[in-house]
C-alpha cells in the first residue's frame, strides 16, 4: 500500500499533466500562434535548467558552474542521432509517431551521455571544495566547448544545423515537470536528505556514516543528465547547435536563476526561471538597454532581498498544503491546520 | 632553440598580464572571501581609459608630423597609464562601496551574483551606442576600436627572436608594479593591517584595524593594477572591445586559483606559468585548443595540489 501511494506520487503529476498539455499543445496550435511556442520553450528548457541545477547547487551545496557544458553535451548527442536517423521510418508507424519515437531515442541518449559526463566532472569534487570547485566545473565546462569547436564531424565553430524539428511543448512540458517531480522527491527521499546533511556539514554528514562522495558524485549526474535533455529539446526547438550556445555565460545565467529564486528551493527556481525568461522578453523593445537593466535589477534584487525571492522554502510548505496530522503542534485540532485542501495537495501536487 | 625561446618571449609577454589582473582577483578574495567577478570588466574599463584618455592629451601616432619626441612621449605615456590606474581604482572603490559592502554580511554567494551583475553592467553598458559625444564618445558601443599608439614600436631581432620595445616595457612595468606590491603587502602598515584582515577580519577589527578603509584600499590597489594590465595588453594588442575583459578576467582568474587564490606571490607565479603554458602547448600542438589549455592545467594542477601552488590546505575541524 505504501509502495502503491509512492508510485501514485511520482506518476500523479504525469496523469494530470500529460493530458493538459496535449490540450494546451493542440489549442495553440489551432491558434496558429507561433511566436508563443519558441517563447514557452525557452521558459520550460530554463525550468528544467535552474530546477536541476538546484540539485547540486542548492541541495548539495557544491557549488557548480559548468551547466552549459552538460547542456552541449546532450544537444549534441541528440542533434547526432536524430540527424542519423533523419530518413528513417519505422514501417508499422505513421511518420510523426515514427519521428517522436527516436526523438525519446535520443532524449534519453543525451541524459546519458550528458550524466557519464557528470561523473567525469563530479570526480574531482572528491577533493575540492567551494571556490576551487566552482571555477574546475567551470574550466570543463568550457574544455567541452573547446573540444567541441574543434571536432570535424560537430560542425567545428559552425555547429550542426538543419536539426528537425522535434521539440513540442507536450516535451518541454513534461521534462520541466520530470524535473521538478524528480527533485521533490529526491528531496523527500534517503538520497536527498543526505545531500542536504552534505550541504549543512560534510564533515558531520560523513562522521555519520553519509558517503559524501558517493553521494556527491550521484548529484552531480543527476543534475547533468537533465541539463543534457534541456540542451536536446533547445536544440531541436530552434533547430541548431552551436558552441556559442553553451559559452559560460549561459551557466552564469542559470546560477542568476536559483540564486535569484533563494537557493534550494525547487519553488523558487521554477518561478525564477519564468519570471527572468519572460522578464528578458518582455525588455525586448528596449533592445541594447535590455541587458543593462537586467544587470541593474539583478544588483538591486540582491542588495533587498539577499536570501532571494523564496529563500530556502517551497509552495508546499505553506500551511495551506499540510495535512493537519503533520504538523506536532497541530496533533490537538485534526484539521483546523489542513482543511479540505489539505489530501490532494499533499502529494507532489505542488507542481506548476 | 630559436622557437623555443620565442614562445618564451610571447608566454612572458601573456604571463605577466595575466599576473597583473590575478593580483587583484587574489587580494579581494583574500580580503573579502569573494570572487570579484567584475574584475575582468575593470581591466577592460581600464583599456578604454586610457584610449579616451590619449585622445584628451592629444597623443600623436609616431608616423605624425613632427613626429612626437622623447620626452612628449614620454610624458605622455605616463599620464595616460597613471590616469587610467586612478580612473579604475575610483571604479574599484564605488564597486566595493556601493555593491559589495552592503552584503558583506550576507551569504557569499549573494555577493558574487552582485558581482556578475556589476560585469553585465560594465559589458553592456559600455556596449551601448554613445551618448556623449564630445569631448569623448562614450559609452564606445559594440565595435572594436584601435588603441593609439603610445610609443613608437622598435622591433630587435636577439638570437633569431623576435623581440619590441612593447614587450620590453610591459614586462618591466609589470615587474615594478609587482614588486612594489610587494613591497607595500609586506613592508608597510596598509599591508600589515591587509593580511591582518584576510587573516581574520573579525579580530583585525577588534585590535584597532579600520577593515572597511583596508577593504576599499584593496579594492582601488586591484582595479588600479588591472587597468595598468589593460594599457600594457592595449599597446601591443591595440584592437579593444566592450568584451574583451571576459575572457581575460576568466583566465587571470585561473591563474590566481592556480597559485593558490589569496596568496600574492602565487598570483604572480600563477600568472606566468599559465601565460607559458598556453604559450608552449599552443605553439608545439594544436592552437585551436589555446582556451582549453588554461583549464586543463588548472585541473592538473588542483588534482595533485588541492589548493593551488602556494595555498595552505586548511583541515576542517568540527
Amino acid at each position: 500500500m505504501t509502495f502503491l501511494r509512492q508510485l501514485l506520487r511520482s506518476f500523479l503529476p504525469f496523469l494530470v499533466g500529460l493530458p493538459l498539455l496535449f490540450a494546451f499543445h493542440e489549442a495553440l496550435r489551432a491558434s496558429g500562434s507561433q511566436a508563443y511556442t519558441l517563447l514557452l520553450t525557452t521558459v520550460g528548457v530554463n525550468v528544467i535548467l535552474a530546477v536541476s541545477l538546484n540539485v547540486v547547487n542548492g541541495a548539495t551545496g557544491q557549488f557548480s558552474l559548468g551547466h552549459a557544458g552538460f547542456m552541449a553535451v546532450g544537444a549534441y548527442t541528440s542533434a547526432k542521432i536524430t540527424l542519423a536517423l533523419a530518413g528513417l521510418q519505422l514501417s508499422f508507424l505513421p511518420v510523426a509517431l515514427s519521428d517522436q519515437l527516436f526523438f525519446a531515442l535520443a532524449l534519453a541518449a543525451a541524459m546519458a551521455v550528458a550524466g557519464l559526463a557528470g561523473v567525469l566532472v563530479g570526480l574531482p569534487s572528491l577533493r575540492l571544495r567551494g571556490d576551487y570547485l566552482a571555477i574546475v566545473t567551470l574550466g570543463f565546462g568550457e574544455i567541452i566547448r573547446s573540444v567541441i569547436e574543434n571536432m570535424k564531424s560537430l560542425g567545428q565553430a559552425t555547429g550542426l544545423s538543419g536539426l528537425p524539428l522535434r521539440t513540442n511543448l507536450v516535451w518541454v512540458g513534461a521534462g520541466a515537470l520530470a524535473t521538478v517531480v524528480m527533485a521533490r522527491r529526491l528531496s523527500v527521499s534517503t538520497q536527498g536528505r543526505a545531500l542536504f546533511a552534505i550541504r549543512e556539514d560534510e564533515v558531520a554528514a560523513e562522521a555519520m556514516g553519509v558517503d559524501t562522495t558517493g553521494y556527491k558524485v550521484r548529484a552531480f549526474v543527476i543534475s547533468a543528465a537533465y541539463a543534457g535533455l534541456a540542451g536536446a529539446l533547445i536544440s531541436h526547438a530552434i533547430l541548431l547547435a552551436t558552441p556559442r550556445m553553451f559559452t559560460f555565460v549561459r551557466s552564469i545565467e542559470v546560477v542568476v536563476m536559483i540564486v535569484l529564486g533563494g537557493l534550494g528551493s525547487i519553488t523558487g527556481s521554477v518561478l525564477s526561471a519564468v519570471v527572468l525568461t519572460l522578464g528578458l522578453e518582455a525588455l525586448r523593445e528596449f533592445q541594447a538597454y535590455r541587458m543593462v537593466v537586467y544587470a541593474a535589477l539583478l544588483i538591486a534584487l540582491m542588495l533587498l532581498r539577499p536570501q532571494g525571492i523564496f529563500g530556502t522554502h517551497e509552495l508546499w510548505d505553506l500551511k495551506l498544503f499540510k495535512r493537519g496530522g503533520r504538523k506536532p503542534t497541530a496533533a490537538g485540532g485534526p484539521g483546523a491546520a489542513g482543511g479540505p485542501a489539505a489530501p490532494g495537495a499533499a502529494g507532489a501536487g505542488g507542481t506548476p | 632553440m630559436t622557437e623555443f625561446l620565442q614562445h618564451l618571449v610571447n608566454g612572458l609577454s601573456v604571463g605577466t598580464i595575466y599576473a597583473l589582473v590575478a593580483l587583484g582577483y587574489t587580494m579581494v578574495y583574500g580580503v573579502l572571501k569573494l570572487i570579484n567577478f567584475a574584475h575582468g570588466d575593470v581591466y577592460m574599463v581600464g583599456a578604454f581609459a586610457g584610449y579616451y584618455l590619449s585622445d584628451l592629451v592629444g597623443v600623436r601616432p609616431p608616423w605624425a608630423d613632427p613626429p612626437p619626441g622623447a620626452g612628449e612621449t614620454f610624458v605622455k605615456a605616463t599620464i595616460v597609464t597613471m590616469g587610467s590606474m586612478i580612473i579604475c581604482g575610483l571604479l574599484g572603490y564605488l564597486i566595493e562601496r556601493f555593491a559589495y559592502r552592503p552584503l558583506r554580511h550576507q551569504a557569499r554567494l549573494t555577493a558574487l551574483i552582485t558581482a556578475i551583475g556589476v560585469s553585465f553592467l560594465l559589458e553592456f553598458g559600455f556596449q551601448l551606442s554613445p551618448l556623449v559625444r564630445s569631448p569623448i564618445e562614450f559609452p564606445p558601443g559594440p565595435s572594436p576600436r584601435v588603441f593609439p599608439a603610445l610609443l613608437a614600436r622598435d622591433g630587435y631581432e636577439v638570437l633569431g627572436v623576435n623581440l619590441s620595445n612593447y614587450d620590453i616595457i610591459g614586462l618591466l612595468v609589470a615587474l615594478g608594479l609587482m614588486l612594489g606590491l610587494q613591497w607595500i603587502v609586506y613592508r608597510t602598515r596598509f599591508g600589515t593591517a591587509m593580511r591582518a584582515v584576510s587573516f581574520d577580519s573579525q579580530v583585525a577589527g577588534l585590535m584597532g584595524i579600520p577593515v572597511n578603509r583596508i577593504i576599499s584600499w584593496t579594492f582601488v590597489l586591484g582595479s588600479a593594477l588591472a587597468a595598468a594590465a589593460g594599457i600594457i595588453n592595449a599597446v601591443s594588442r591595440p584592437r579593444i572591445e566592450p568584451l574583451f575583459g571576459l575572457m581575460a578576467g576568466l583566465k587571470a582568474f585561473v591563474a590566481a586559483v592556480l597559485g593558490g587564490i589569496g596568496s600574492v606571490p602565487g598570483a604572480m607565479v600563477g600568472g606566468l606559468v599559465l601565460g607559458l603554458a598556453e604559450e608552449y602547448v599552443a605553439g608545439y600542438t594544436d592552437s585551436s585548443y589555446r582556451d582549453a589549455i588554461a583549464f586543463t592545467v588548472l585541473i592538473l594542477v588542483l588534482l595533485v595540489r588541492p589548493a593551488g601552488l602556494f595555498g595552505r590546505l586548511t583541515v576542517e575541524k568540527v
